[in-house]
């Protein structure tokens, strides 16, 4: 053999990573350059793409001002709600709950997010729309209730949506903490309240900022929400981008605002990281 | 504290329970349950639309869940032999395609295909003997190349996450006893990471079945199940629909049933499954 023990193994290291580096060369960094070249462009006179190089397109950027807007105001308000309903219930699961029906309960909280999106979304649709709750109220003499198509709507479908991602990694942190240091905490005379605020929820703090961050992340860029719910009303980036590149065939101007909201998520990414340095103490975080 | 945890259930689970209840009322009515039917169910499995929809995506989601399934685990193998600074590197990309919205992913993906396309096609023309000259376009393609983005990521992690609990000691010691590196990987590590492989694997089916942001940008012509099911609650919300909706939500519970009950086997310490 020809080969040496070291360049075989170096072969085979390569030829593992060899798919998955392709994959990611081809169909992420190449695209991602693409967007950004396709941003610096005009639009075509038919629509699509004409090159350039112009910064004109992110000068435009004000146009689409609503969009920012909401999205920058509903994702974290969508977050902080998600984090309201989940800390409580992650707390009952993590603590509270009794071990034997610990496995079930976790798992009936994390099956709904593995499911459609679309679908429990929809459902909402049908609860909210006039034939659904006011409809009821309707028939009570409660007449003209508008629900769907509103803010709020928006928001309770992001709760929904995003809840059992919120209420996961909260649990895995309360569930990781030392029972010991509770009762310590209740020997050397501390009330439940004053240990929940002085051991418990400190220590939790990880999870929480962990579920805050990928909440936020993905709300960043949500479509389905703000669309159904939200009747074009309610508008995010996301929605701005399908409207650019699938209706108005304007490309340039939505490579820049794809361009914008990736630099949002990284932002929002470094701060989160951060925060969770400082919390955690280590640089052993895991976001992902 | 107890009502409070039952109400957040009712909450999580009265909104999908309405839709598959009102998916068997014989009525056409939305708020009136007047009898049990199927009908709904026949109707849209009636639906030549709605079939093709179904195969596409179950042809999307094979075709990506299998190559992420293999291409993750081998990368999940291979990071563990880098050294820390190109292993930070390919974390970084991986986290990448992880958190870079859908919506991002999926114009990205459009806008390259489409300049790619855009030189090749012409040249294909010219160099084709034959009058129909064969064209590059979006199908799919296209959609298993985003999803799989994505899902190869997924299944990396997971993957690696259960490489990171394997004992070092027992891997040496296969060694030791003079197995070569293949029958180690193949007889003590395969059999380890297995379950984590295959939980990967109907993650990122449910994934692909699922999605519907990513391929709504690169499908083309091509129609995938969400897809379908955007473009039917656009017009307008019935009983037929809500069929369509209660058999996309039990396809995708039987795979993270499967999944969890997979991934329960060994890694009992954690029930989040990330």
């Amino acid at each position: 053999m020809a080969l040496t023990m070291t360049a075989k193994r170096r072969l085979v290291t390569t030829a593992l990573l060899a798919p998955a580096s392709v994959w990611l060369f081809v169909f992420l960094v190449l695209p991602f350059i693409a967007m950004v070249i396709f941003s610096v462009g005009e639009r075509g006179p038919a629509g699509g793409y004409q090159a350039a190089f112009t910064f004109a397109q992110y000068a435009n950027l004000p146009a689409r001002a609503a969009a920012y807007w909401n999205t920058l105001l509903l994702a974290p308000v969508g977050a902080f709600f998600c984090l309201v309903v989940a800390y409580p219930t992650a707390y009952y699961l993590a603590v509270k709950a009794s071990p034997r029906h610990r496995l079930l309960l976790v798992s009936l909280v994390v099956v709904p997010f593995w499911t459609s999106l679309l679908v429990r979304t929809y459902a909402w649709m049908y609860i909210l729309g006039s034939r659904g709750i006011p409809n009821l109220l309707d028939m009570i003499g409660i007449a003209d209730v508008r629900l769907l198509n509103t803010p709020g709507a928006v928001l309770l479908g992001i709760v929904y949506g995003y809840l059992p991602l919120m209420i996961m990694p909260i649990y895995v942190s309360l569930e990781k903490l030392d029972r010991r240091l509770l009762e310590a905490s209740a020997d050397l005379g501390a009330k439940p309240v004053s240990t929940f605020f002085s051991v418990t929820l400190p220590l939790s703090l990880p999870g929480v900022m962990t579920g805050v961050a990928l909440v936020t992340i993905l709300l960043l860029g949500e479509y389905l929400i703000p669309q159904l719910l939200g009747g074009g009303k309610v508008f995010f980036i996301g929605n701005a981008l399908v409207d650019l590149f699938l209706q108005s065939r304007n490309w340039p101007f939505g490579s820049a605002i794809a361009v914008t909201l990736v630099a949002i998520v990284v932002v929002v990414l470094m701060v989160a990281m951060r925060i969770a340095w400082r919390i955690s103490g280590t640089r052993q975080v895991d976001l992902i | 504290m107890r009502a409070l945890i039952t109400s957040v259930y009712v909450f999580l689970y009265a909104p999908i329970a309405l839709v598959v209840l009102f998916s068997f009322n014989a009525g056409r009515n939305a708020s009136e349950f007047t009898g049990f039917s199927a009908q709904w169910y026949g109707k849209a499995l009636a639906n030549p639309f709605l079939v093709t929809a179904l195969q596409n995506s179950l042809i999307i989601a094979l075709v990506s869940a299998t190559l992420a399934a293999v291409f993750g685990t081998m990368a999940a193998l291979g990071l563990e032999r880098l050294g820390a600074r190109t292993r930070a590197i390919f974390d970084g990309l991986l986290a990448a395609a992880i958190v870079v919205p859908g919506v991002v992913i999926g114009i990205a993906t459009l806008v390259a295909l489409v300049a790619v396309f855009g030189a090749i096609n012409p040249a294909i023309a010219a160099l084709w003997p034959g009058d129909r000259p064969p064209q590059l376009g979006l199908g799919y393609g296209s959609i298993i190349a985003a999803h799989g983005l994505f899902t190869m990521a997924l299944v990396t992690m997971i993957v690696k996450a259960r490489i990171a609990t394997l004992g070092r000691d027992i891997v040496e010691a296969s060694a030791d006893l003079y197995a070569t590196p293949f029958t180690t990987f193949r007889d003590i590590v395969l059999p380890q990471i297995l379950p984590s492989v295959l939980s990967g694997f109907l993650l990122a089916f449910t994934f692909s079945f699922d999605d519907f942001i990513v391929a709504f940008f690169v499908a083309g012509s091509k129609t995938t199940l969400p897809i379908y099911v955007f473009a039917s609650i656009r017009r307008g919300v019935t009983p037929e629909v809500n069929a369509i909706a209660t058999m996309v939500l039990v396809a995708s519970l039987l795979l993270i049933l499967i999944s969890r009950l997979l991934m329960r086997d060994k890694t009992q310490k954690s029930p989040a499954g990330e």
